[in-house]
């Protein structure tokens, strides 16, 4: 076993334990922080892919904002108050899309020829990354201001709703 | 590539070396400070007053609002990254996309600005 | 034995052991200098205010953070009955490594850091930004309404204060055209960048100042509001971990950032091939020094004599001032690098623009906060008893 493997074993066994524990542990802020060391575990799978700007991207994005939302979302419908609950009675249902969803992803991981060794990935340095962004992708960047812009109005919208009806 | 993981491993031995130091303080305070709980002690601080009533952990909307702004600005300043050092390189076009994506993103802070979102009431 | 194993895994042992000794020397130096900087902030504010400061402890008070560090770990280590344990108990580890992970980025000489991360301005932007969970933690963990108050308030001023940041470290960046720490301080061997950028400099030093919640901006921990915020409930050494460690590391190492970045680091103004030769890392060390000191002083000046700000102000001042002139500053800088390909031209213009944008930021934050003339308070308040 190389270091990366072992580095591998482990963030793979933090990253699904932690995703176990998010299903599981019955408070909910319990369950976000879990999500939250999980997805900072993908940072790590990042750094193994050679991938050390989409690391950090995920570690400013999930690690700062995502959790900072989690966790407000939370605390703005009384986190602390909201009673532990158990499989409701739409679990058959729940269970029809999950299995669906692991064949699914199943299929795509099996159908999939995975490259054998790390040394067959090259480091695309920043630089590159950011020309190819600008001169082929512009398209869908410029699209992405457009899903952010949205983001952005129905938060304030609904927000502007709330503070009427206090 | 072995650089960057290298690079990476000493990041994470960071991280444990970080969590050690932690360790060993809360350790030798453990070894060294008195220990003598009573229920006063437990109690949650209030400026000397009994605490009336659990904590109502519902918070007011607006630090909702100030998240989900930050989280768009966050994702804004991850295509700036790349954009800021490969400016010259991608060319004009590139310029005046960013600043369209600016000016959209510009418009969003400036339609937050005008309905409220920004005050502090 | 362990050579054999770490041989094993394919990575040299060397590697595994340079970085743990350059660790093991960054966790000395930072130990060294927190307790200096605590005792250096009493003294400095203790003049400020007419006072001596400490004096007792050692000569002129020198072994007062000795004492305070011996004070600190043998108090009692207290935790609400109702506080949720495991939160409580891992909050201080959220919010003091990260700060510790940034470290590692920082060159402190020519060749001198832990790592030389290609990306090493990102990294230590992103992985700062992680703290903020830390603050929640502790917050909602106590089970406390000050705590809580203090944590959803320093929450949302951190995040609001990370985008000044974020974009002030980018427009370096841009001038720089790179992420790595060295490649920016060594373009700067003439002009450093605080006087092509001196707007980015200033939101830098603003952005810094509350990121570490220091006055003016320290409302999330304010005593006579929320007395202490979201550390209320810690005491002992978990309470030093959080308030000296954390908060003295931090302002070390973002001021040595802030040296590194804008004020030329150890390039700035002799250049990398100094006079001593072998022993040229110690002007270097010098160099670094005197500039992070000088920033910390500034902090520290600020913070002594600045009241409070309110909430509101604090967050308008983040995202209807900082937050636009941030990003007219990155645009101009996108224009100017585009269109200007003579290097004296373009820092001329770098430095007039940047200029311009900070005299007009300072024009409209003084239209924003001045007080109506005493003429038309007066008339107010004549209204107001006539209303009556």
């Amino acid at each position: 076993m190389t270091v990366a493997e072992v580095v591998f074993y482990l963030l793979a066994l933090l990253s699904v334990i932690a995703a176990v524990g998010v299903v599981t542990v019955p408070n909910v802020v319990h369950a976000a922080l879990f999500l939250i060391l999980s997805l900072l575990g993908v940072a790590g799978f990042y750094i193994l892919l050679s991938s050390e700007f989409l690391a950090l991207v995920q570690v400013l994005i999930y690690g700062g904002a995502v959790a900072t939302i989690i966790l407000f979302g939370l605390m703005l419908t009384g986190g602390r108050d909201l009673p532990a609950v158990g499989p409701g009675a739409q679990w058959p249902l729940a269970l029809l899309v999950s299995g669906a969803l692991v064949v699914l992803l199943l299929t795509a991981v099996l159908n999939t020829t995975w490259p054998r060794d790390a040394g067959e990935m090259t480091l695309i340095s920043i630089n590159t990354l950011g020309s190819v962004l600008f001169r082929e992708w512009l398209l869908p960047f410029e699209l992405a201001s457009l899903v952010l812009l949205v983001a952005l109005i129905g938060a304030v919208v609904i927000s502007s709703q709330e503070e009427r009806e206090s | 590539m072995q650089a960057l993981f290298e690079n990476y491993l000493a990041v994470l031995l960071a991280a444990g070396t970080g969590c050690i130091l932690v360790i060993t303080a809360i350790i030798g305070a453990k070894l060294l400070a008195p220990y003598s709980p009573n229920r006063e002690k437990a109690t949650p601080y209030e400026c000397g007053m009994l605490p009336i009533g659990r904590v109502r952990t519902q918070i007011h909307v607006r630090y909702y609002v100030y998240a989900i702004l930050f989280l768009i600005f966050d994702v804004e300043a991850v295509f700036l990254f790349p954009w800021a050092v490969s400016l010259v390189q991608a060319g004009e076009v590139a310029l005046y996309s960013m600043i369209v994506f600016i000016l959209i993103l510009g418009f969003g802070l400036g339609y937050a600005w005008k309905k409220g979102a920004l005050e502090w009431k | 034995m362990a050579l054999v194993l770490w041989g094993l895994f394919g990575v040299d042992m060397n590697v595994w052991l340079d970085a743990f000794l350059r660790l093991q020397l960054i966790v000395i130096v930072m130990t060294v200098t927190v307790m200096a900087l605590i005792y250096v902030e009493r003294k400095f504010v203790g003049r400020i205010q007419m006072r001596l400061g400490p004096m007792r402890t050692g000569p002129y008070g020198t072994l007062q953070s000795v004492a305070d560090a011996v004070k600190l770990l043998t108090k009692e280590d207290l935790r609400p009955a109702t506080a949720d344990f495991w939160l409580f108990e891992l909050a201080p580890y959220v919010t003091f490594v990260p700060v510790f992970m940034t470290l590692l980025a920082l060159p402190f000489m020519e060749d001198w850091g832990v790592r030389d991360l290609q990306l090493g301005l990102f990294y230590i932007v992103a992985v700062s930004g992680v703290t903020v969970i830390g603050y929640i933690m502790a917050g909602w963990a106590s089970d406390n309404k000050y705590a809580l108050l203090g944590a959803v308030r320093s929450a949302a001023q951190l995040i609001s204060y990370e985008i000044p940041l974020i974009l002030a470290v980018l427009a370096v960046s841009m001038v720089a055209g790179s992420l790595n720490l060295n490649d920016i301080i060594l373009q700067q061997d003439t002009i450093p960048n605080a006087l092509l950028q001196p707007l980015p400099f200033l939101i830098l030093l603003t952005a810094t100042l509350a990121e570490l919640s220091r006055r003016p901006f320290d409302i999330p921990i304010g005593e006579s509001e929320v007395v202490g915020g979201p550390w209320v409930e810690y005491s002992g050494i978990r309470w030093s971990i959080i308030f000296a460690l954390t908060e003295y590391a931090g302002l070390w190492g973002m001021a040595v950032l802030g040296s590194l970045v804008f004020l030329g680091g150890w390039e700035f103004p002799f250049g990398t091939s100094g006079f001593w030769g072998d022993f040229d890392f110690l002007y270097q060390m010098a160099l670094v020094f005197a500039k992070s000191s000088f920033l910390i002083l500034t902090m520290m000046l600020i913070s002594a004599t600045f009241p409070r700000l309110r909430i509101d102000q604090l967050m308008a001042f983040c995202w209807k001032i900082l937050l636009p002139f941030g990003f007219l500053q990155i645009v101009i800088n996108g224009i100017v690098l585009m269109y200007l390909d003579s290097e004296v031209t373009r820092d001329i213009a770098l430095f007039a623009t940047s200029g311009a944008l900070l005299v007009a930021m300072a024009y409209v934050t003084y239209l924003a906060t001045r007080q109506p003339s005493r003429e038309a308070r007066v008339a107010a308040m004549v209204a107001a008893r006539s209303i009556q």
